[in-house]
């Protein structure tokens, strides 16, 4: 009996610890330590981690936990009672999706699309109507993600109807796709493929420009931590914040 | 509770306790689905064109992937059941290996043989064969976290059966392949369809190595669990009425394989 309390008790204790943010130790000079919750879109994740690990550091005692995930997702889980403190969404109908629940979204980055290929783009495509040649194996996201419903729209915008192989669940599953060889060519955003760097080759196309996907942040109505949503909020749309999205590509609000 | 049920000999009574949490843990979450079922627009749904499509590649791919399983698996089970050296065991160690392979690295590892840059797609490609984002590319992945469970389940047979039979088999002029036919084989009939059954019912729910490995296209690579996911991501109730189809599926394999089990029990008493 006492073996097994000895490693249930191993058990709870990993549990515990890798539920934890895995920041150094708060300073314990600071306030009560609080853990702000954060749900993001998933091309949100590296300037967002780099946006929380500075806020950590400027309000000591606060550990930021960050959730990454396609935004639909993301705004279902928040619905259905999941812990978040602020949301930011890739798109402003999954910010619409949680109604009276978001306080007062803000808009701090905007994206568009681009065309990936392989490096060195093989089968020569120079703009959006190629995708749709024959021999081009395109993949695109699926309708229900931010960068499916931009993808959508440039399609009804071109009149150009691309027979997608596969509609993949995110971003970079698309990415993935077209760096492991299996697609030829894929839609992704202009931060996706920046990121990516020299694996990808980038075509960009004039019906791009029109179709542009902002990303709204809001806090969470009756958020358990009110207060350090709204600062990070602020850490997220200050000249700071602003400095990071743009190094990393994406637009003007 | 006005009659107490008599607790068998050698059954502490605590031990219900845990019991039943076990049985709540398993039983509540598809009786909450059918709770959350809606009803009225329950036919409409899963007659919809994504839902049939998508069963309808389930059923056709599953029952591919299930007769791959056994012509690849049984050889398998035979050759394993008949030998005990050290490089048996490694192999057969190897092939258990989709078992505890969480499916999404089962789905890269895939991607890295039979895609278009990988070991084997390579060359499949040079001589005219892509299977990337088609339907072969969901049996492949189907097959291979299937087929473990067919490997099992007939190996334990024949290592139960022995090989008495097949030595008098061998005794009375039947050559190896007649023997194979006309006596292991039949004797583990039992165990081989209990495989085959729970082979289908993994590949039906194959979905981790089926999205990262073929994609998602409706009507070529989107099974009945990917369009599931796909339904829940833009309206979660969308995708109840397809789960719960599934769950049904489901079901029907577990009572399929039950009953085998209890039976062919009986028989090796």
């Amino acid at each position: 009996m006492r073996k097994i309390l000895a490693a249930a008790s191993v058990v709870v204790s990993v549990v515990v610890a890798s539920g934890c943010s895995s920041s150094d130790d708060a300073a314990s000079s600071g306030p009560s330590p609080t853990t702000l919750n954060v749900s993001a879109a998933a091309s949100l994740k590296k300037t967002f981690t780099a946006i929380a690990d500075e806020f950590e550091k400027q309000h000591p005692g606060t550990t930021v936990s960050l959730s990454f995930d396609g935004s639909s997702t993301l705004a279902n889980q928040i619905k259905q009672g999941a812990p978040a403190d602020v949301f930011a969404s890739a798109d402003q109908k999954n910010m619409e999706k949680l109604g009276e629940e978001a306080v007062d979204p803000k808009t701090f980055a905007t994206n568009t699309l681009v065309i990936v290929t392989a490096p060195g783009n093989p089968k020569g495509i120079t703009s959006f109507a190629d995708l749709d040649k024959p021999g081009v194996t395109t993949v695109v996201c699926q309708a229900a993600q931010p960068c499916g419903s931009a993808t959508a729209t440039v399609e009804r915008d071109t009149g150009v109807t691309i027979d997608a192989a596969s509609e993949e669940q995110s971003v970079s599953a698309v990415l993935t796709k077209v760096t492991s060889g299996q697609a030829d060519a894929g839609l992704v955003y202009v931060t996706d493929a920046k990121g990516a760097g020299d694996k990808v080759a980038t075509v960009t196309d004039p019906a791009f420009a029109s179709v542009v996907n902002s990303y709204p942040i809001a806090t969470v109505r009756d958020a358990a931590n009110e207060g350090v949503a709204e600062e990070f909020v602020d850490a997220v749309l200050s000249p700071a914040g602003r400095q990071i999205f743009r190094q990393a590509g994406f637009g003007k609000p | 509770m006005i009659r107490r049920p008599a607790i068998p000999a050698g059954l502490p009574a605590w031990l219900y306790l845990p019991a039943a949490l076990g049985i709540t843990l398993i039983v509540l979450p598809p009786i909450a689905l059918l709770a959350q079922t809606p009803w009225d627009t329950f036919l409409d749904q899963v007659g919809s064109q994504s839902s049939r499509q998508a069963l309808w590649l389930s059923l056709r791919t599953a029952a591919i992937s299930t007769l791959l399983c056994v012509a690849l698996g049984v050889p398998m089970a035979v050759v394993f059941a008949r030998h005990d050296g050290a490089v048996t065991r490694l192999l057969r160690s190897l092939v258990l290996l989709p078992l505890v392979l969480p499916p999404v690295v089962g789905g890269i590892a895939l991607l890295y043989t039979f895609g278009r840059f990988g070991l084997v797609g390579e060359h499949l490609r040079a001589i005219g064969i892509d299977i990337a984002f088609t339907s072969a590319a969901v049996v492949l992945a189907q097959t291979f976290v299937a087929l473990p469970f067919l490997v099992i389940s007939v190996e334990g047979a024949l290592r139960v059966a022995g090989t008495r039979y097949e030595e008098v088999a061998a005794t009375l002029g039947a050559g190896p392949s007649r023997t194979l036919w006309r006596v292991t084989l039949p004797l583990v009939v039992p165990s081989l369809l209990a495989g085959v059954v729970l082979a289908f019912a993994r590949a039906m729910g194959e979905f981790g190595a089926t999205i990262t490995f073929a994609g998602n296209a409706p009507g070529i690579t989107q099974t009945a669990p990917l369009a599931i996911y796909v339904a829940e991501i833009d309206d979660p109730q969308a995708a109840i009425p397809l789960s719960l189809v599934l769950v049904v599926v489901s079901l029907i394999v577990v009572v399929a394989v039950h009953t085998r089990r209890r039976r062919s029990v009986q028989e090796a008493l």
